[in-house]
């Protein structure tokens, strides 16, 4: 039998009517409620929603850093957590890009891209920084290996790091706003270094932000959440086929699809708003 | 040839610094320093100050080849006091530091441990050293073991505090990822949160070093034979002012290459910081 060259994509995620509130009594807020929704395998979704609305929550849940109080969520059809089980384990198939990146600072970049294999004990530290060199050089990151973080632009800490979690060859990337903090020149170059890992690993990615120019220029699909409690309002498909470079922004279609999803946030923030200002003091 | 780049690099750093006027505004600090006491003691000798040990005098027995109160740099006897002092500094921090930094690291690491320890701990830190002095000579046997207890003690609070304000001040993210990379309990404590407490404890040693400093002059005056507390407490009794100031000045002299000493330490432990700070500059 022949391997084919195309791995059966893997990172399917079934979110099933997932709760989750904080707090107690009077104080009892619902961060998630009812929510139910698809990540297909190998494909980029992006969720987008107003602030506070419990995007982060759903992440933290699937990465199994935090737990749900009701619902279940699948990877591939096994149970991460459910009835029974509040909270996944965390595992290295499933690993977290961080809003403000999370590169450890005492170690040089390669020795953060050999972490992951090293510490499991699938490598040798060798082989596991030989493999890392193999993968910076190929995402263009070659020249960085032997500096530290520190040392490096936040742009290219950001490319390192997916990189860092592509070496486990995880079935899902978990990005929490990676690119919140950057300028919107280097957001846009990230954007197209993102795409271009991910059209060479076809990992799955789930990809929180609140900025839709950049949900509808990455993702295949693109959910839409409503204000606390979340779920989703609106799934908007991105029929724009990859590979897609920045010359997409003039499409048409592709600012019909923005302004779609601005129309489903804006109602959702403004009922966020709404709802606020009659929880504030008078 | 590493080490002559090394060299050179480091005379390419000092020549700018030279250019700066940051050298000759401490050197002129000093002067300053050494003018107004010539002036207020020596030559004025002005009310409070005429009973001060003048800088002619001090300098003058500091460097004699025979002092007149038997202490100067050409007599044995002051380089016992300074190694006594040293050594007992030494153990203290040593012991401090080896019984500091993992108390630190566990009451950080762990909630548990932090709950047993941490209220005791934080009653017993704010108890002046000079307080303990009756109960470390009941303690203790000998006049030698209390001395460097009190010197101890002051210096495990300041490095077990600072490690455990080390660990909490780690950003959580770090240990998240690690965890998300597969790192056990252990690995992320080895990878993680010791060396990102690294800077809060070497903060925190170089406190301890001096903290280390002013509870051995204190001990040393209450109790022990030698070491430069006991020769400005002798001194004093004695009446021989000069030998005061001289053990003063070599305290802040000892103290502060010790201080120097922990600092080179944990920029070389901390590569990764310094370069950081640098890389930071440039940017």
């Amino acid at each position: 039998m022949t391997p084919s060259l195309e791995p059966s994509p893997r990172g399917a995620i079934r979110i099933d009517g997932a709760v989750k509130s904080y707090g107690h009594g009077v104080a009892r807020t619902l961060a998630v409620d009812d929510c139910s929704f698809d990540v297909n395998a190998g494909e980029i979704c992006v969720v987008v929603g107003p602030s506070g609305c419990g995007k982060t929550t759903l992440l933290g849940a699937i990465a199994g850093f935090q737990s749900l109080d009701g619902g279940s969520i699948r990877l591939d059809g096994r149970m991460l957590c459910g009835p029974g089980r509040p909270r996944a384990e965390v595992g290295s198939d499933r690993i977290v890009v961080f809003q403000d990146g999370a590169l450890l600072p005492w170690k040089t970049n390669l020795d953060n891209v050999a972490f992951g294999p090293t510490v499991q004990g699938t490598l040798s530290r060798a082989a596991a920084r030989d493999k890392a060199r193999g993968m910076l050089a190929d995402a263009g990151l070659g020249g960085y290996e032997d500096v530290y973080p520190g040392q490096t632009s936040s742009g290219v800490r950001r490319r390192i790091e997916i990189v860092r979690a592509l070496m486990n060859d995880p079935a899902v990337l978990l990005l929490d706003e990676p690119y919140r903090a950057l300028d919107a020149l280097t957001k846009s170059v990230m954007h197209e270094s993102l795409l271009e890992l991910y059209l060479r690993s076809r990992v799955t990615i789930f990809f929180i932000t609140h900025d839709l120019e950049e949900a509808v220029f990455l993702g295949r699909r693109v959910v839409v959440m409503t204000a606390r409690p979340c779920r989703p309002k609106a799934i908007l498909d991105v029929d724009i086929p990859y590979p897609r470079t920045y010359d997409i922004v003039g499409e048409r279609r592709y600012r019909e699809l923005v302004q779609e999803a601005a129309a489903a946030v804006h109602e959702e923030a403004r009922r966020a708003f709404d709802v606020g200002d009659k929880e504030g003091p008078q | 040839m590493a080490n002559v780049r090394a060299l050179l690099l480091r005379l390419e750093r000092l020549v700018p610094w030279l250019k700066s006027p940051m050298p000759y505004l401490a050197v002129a600090g000093y002067g300053l320093f050494l003018l107004s006491w010539y002036l207020l003691v020596d030559v004025f000798a002005l009310g409070r100050f005429s009973r001060m040990p003048g800088l002619g005098s001090i300098v003058h027995e500091w460097l004699s080849v025979d002092p007149a109160y038997g202490v100067s740099i050409h007599t044995p006897i002051y380089y016992q006091h300074i190694l006594t002092s040293l050594g007992r500094v030494g153990l203290a921090f040593a012991l401090a530091t080896a019984l500091g930094v993992p108390l630190g690291l566990l009451l950080g690491w762990s909630p548990t441990v932090k709950e047993y320890v941490f209220p005791l701990f934080e009653m017993l830190r704010p108890i002046p050293i000079l307080a303990w002095v009756p109960l470390a000579i009941i303690m203790f046997a000998g006049s030698e073991t209390p001395v460097v207890f009190l010197t101890f003690l002051a210096s495990f609070f300041a490095t077990t505090l600072n490690t455990l304000l080390g660990v909490r001040s780690i950003d959580p993210s770090f240990i998240l990822a690690a965890r998300c990379l597969g790192a056990s309990r252990t690995q992320v404590f080895r990878h993680v949160i010791v060396p990102g407490a690294l800077p809060f404890i070497f903060t925190g040693l170089q406190i301890s070093v001096g903290v280390a400093w002013f509870s051995l002059v204190a001990a040393e005056m209450v109790s022990g034979q030698f070491g430069l507390g006991y020769l400005i407490n002798t001194s004093y009794t004695m009446v021989q002012y000069p030998t005061i100031a001289i053990a003063m000045l070599t305290l802040g002299l000892v103290g502060y290459s010790t201080s120097a000493a922990v600092r080179v330490a944990g920029d070389r432990i901390m590569r990764w910081r310094k370069r950081e700070l640098t890389g930071a500059g440039r940017a």
